[in-house]
């Protein structure tokens, strides 16, 4: 009885540890980014930071700190990830939860997880050669390295994200919600629509949100195929350099200590910081949703 | 057991000899400076002490400003650098009783890269500033189609990207330019870009026999508007200092180089050092920067016969 107790406790305070670690990790690196950024604001004034265009810190005159361009550009590639992500993701989950046989299902699942197995520089390498040329032909472009081809590279590397978690919440939906839909006279159809997916919605939205975080944060792809330049883009079919971008040209070969070095962890809290939002946005609308069944 | 007594023997009188005939002990030398050189200054360095015991150098990067930094506080024999030393660096160097002499290791060429199709086969360096300025934005302005110039460069972390910068462009790149990631990448998107142009380093689009890679056309680049353009895939063009965008690797010592120092230069200079800058990727010392190294070494030879 009492081994069995101090075997119980000592558990519960493993997983306490295991919960506490990666919460101290992640206050950790929010304080380090925020500690840093705010070094930056010595010298770089908000305004400029925030509301002008021109990102160029190692120039040939004056440097200039302003991160709107960049901030517009992941915006932009982003969100067209998802216009594409989303109904392919979401459309790909509800056939394999409910129309798919077993045996497809078998197949196709780990063939989509393999998705999320190929290196992110070996999709920006695909962006370049492939995807980007075909973009250029398809749209009468001169090149295709585009926010585009970003979007539609981050498109393919949320999908396995967003299909894994969104067929698991649909999945869940209890088959007495189903039965109770076609003992009413429903379709398939209308019970898909009308029952199964709003009954899953809290679980979509965290799936597309998910993958809205890969895409945000994924640096390698969009650092390969959209272009980096630092002109405010116009639209898709645009070159962008987004915020992760940048950090990751030019943190290696910043000087330490110098306002340049603290403006990018500036960025990367801001990063941070948006990421957070949207996290918190999701939870919320996950949350209203799942008790109005 | 007499073969371990010859050979200790032999070892010890192999290092009597040398301690003999070449002074005390192992001398250490240190080279830094630029990442673009490092390579370079590796084989270099790593032939020269397979010929010489009594040497050992160590070759580290960090960039070409590390590199002057470490020379002016005393860190290190020799500076790589891939770019001249500014002025401010000069006076830094004074103030502290150092006295920076160059030597040129090898050219390196810039060669600019346009698609097969692209209908201009020669270029100003004026045209290609303004261009690069963002001033020029359509190939008509340059005698090719009415078309769109799509502009390619290296990321603000590349020695390229500056020098190009501050020498050819001579103010802020136009913001339209894509910043790819390495030169590889360049040579990829003006393969399927028909109105692309980018800078890559020549060793890049040049095998080892000196043949161009496909895909792509290098354009001949003048002086200005009046005179001849070159092409920089021939040596010769090169060598003479006929094409442009050439800069000269430099090796900064602190006054003029003596003992160890000066010898490990010369082999640098030697026509087996040169063939390993060939071999890098780079060019040969050219004939200008030729004379400023005679002066700096006090090279007795002509350059006639090192080659």
């Amino acid at each position: 009885m009492q081994k069995r107790h101090f075997v119980d406790r000592a558990i519960k305070w493993l997983f306490l540890g295991a919960a506490a670690t990666s919460v101290l990790v992640l206050l950790g690196i929010f304080g380090m980014l925020l500690f840093n950024g705010v070094k930056a604001f010595a010298h770089i004034s908000l305004a400029e930071f925030f509301f002008t265009s021109n990102w160029n810190p190692s120039a040939y005159g004056e440097p200039s700190y302003g991160i709107l361009a960049m901030l517009a550009s992941t915006f932009l590639v982003t969100v067209g990830a998802m216009l594409l992500a989303v109904p392919l993701g979401v459309g790909a989950a509800t056939y394999l939860a409910q129309v798919a046989t077993e045996k497809t299902r078998l197949i196709l699942k780990p063939v989509i997880e393999l998705l999320a197995a190929i290196p992110s520089v070996v999709v920006g390498f695909i962006g370049i050669v492939m995807v980007g040329p075909f973009i250029a032909r398809v749209f009468g472009l001169s090149n295709g390295l585009t926010a585009l081809n970003g979007a539609i590279l981050l498109a393919v590397m949320s999908l396995p994200t967003i299909i894994t978690v969104a067929e698991d919440a649909i999945r869940s939906v209890p088959n007495s919600f189903k039965e109770a839909s076609y003992s009413l006279g429903a379709n398939q159809w209308t019970t898909l629509i009308k029952v199964v997916l709003p009954a899953s919605y809290s679980g979509i939205i965290a799936a597309i949100i998910l993958g809205m975080g890969r895409a945000i944060g994924e640096t390698m792809t969009v650092l390969m195929a959209t272009g980096n330049a630092l002109a405010m883009p116009r639209g898709f079919f645009d070159p962008v350099r987004t915020m992760t971008a940048t950090i990751a040209i030019e943190l290696g070969e910043v000087p330490y200590g110098t306002t340049h070095y603290y403006s990018l962890f500036a960025v990367g809290a801001l990063l941070f910081l948006i990421s957070l939002v949207v996290n918190l946005l999701a939870e919320n609308l996950a949350g209203r949703y799942r008790y109005k069944l | 057991m007499s073969k371990y007594i010859h050979t200790i023997l032999i070892g010890g009188a192999i290092f009597a000899f040398s301690c003999n005939s070449n002074h005390r002990h192992v001398e250490n030398l240190m080279i830094k400076g630029s990442d673009t050189e490092v390579n370079l200054a590796l084989t270099l360095a790593e032939t020269y002490m397979a010929t010489d015991p009594n040497i050992s150098i160590a070759v580290t990067g960090g960039g070409s400003g590390a590199g002057i930094a470490a020379l002016i506080n005393g860190k290190t024999s020799i500076a790589n650098a891939s770019r001249p030393m500014k002025e401010e660096e000069m006076a830094l160097a004074r103030e502290q009783q150092v006295y920076p002499i160059a030597t040129v290791l090898g050219m390196d060429a810039i060669a600019i890269v346009v698609h097969p199709q692209c209908s201009v086969q020669n270029l100003s360096l004026q045209q290609l500033g303004a261009i690069y300025r963002g001033d020029i934005q359509n190939w008509k302005e340059l005698g090719g189609t009415d078309e769109g110039i799509s502009l390619y460069g290296r990321q603000s972390n590349s020695g390229t990207f500056v020098y190009f910068r501050d020498s050819i462009v001579r103010a802020e790149y136009s913001n339209q330019v894509k910043q790819m990631n390495g030169t590889a990448q360049i040579v990829e998107a003006i393969k399927n870009d028909i109105h692309g142009i980018g800078y890559v380093g020549v060793g890049y689009i040049l095998d080892k026999n000196g043949a161009q890679s496909k895909g792509v056309k290098v354009l001949a680049i003048s002086r200005n508007s009046r005179s001849t353009a070159y092409l920089p895939t021939e040596l010769k063009n090169i060598d003479s200092g006929f094409y442009p965008i050439v800069r000269p690797l430099f090796q900064y010592t602190n006054g003029k180089p003596t003992g160890q120092l000066q010898r490990y230069l010369q082999f640098c200079l030697s026509p087996e050092g040169q063939a390993l800058v060939k071999q890098n990727g780079y060019f040969p010392v050219s004939e200008i920067y030729w004379q400023q190294n005679k002066q700096a070494l006090n090279l007795a030879y002509a350059k006639a016969t090192l080659r």
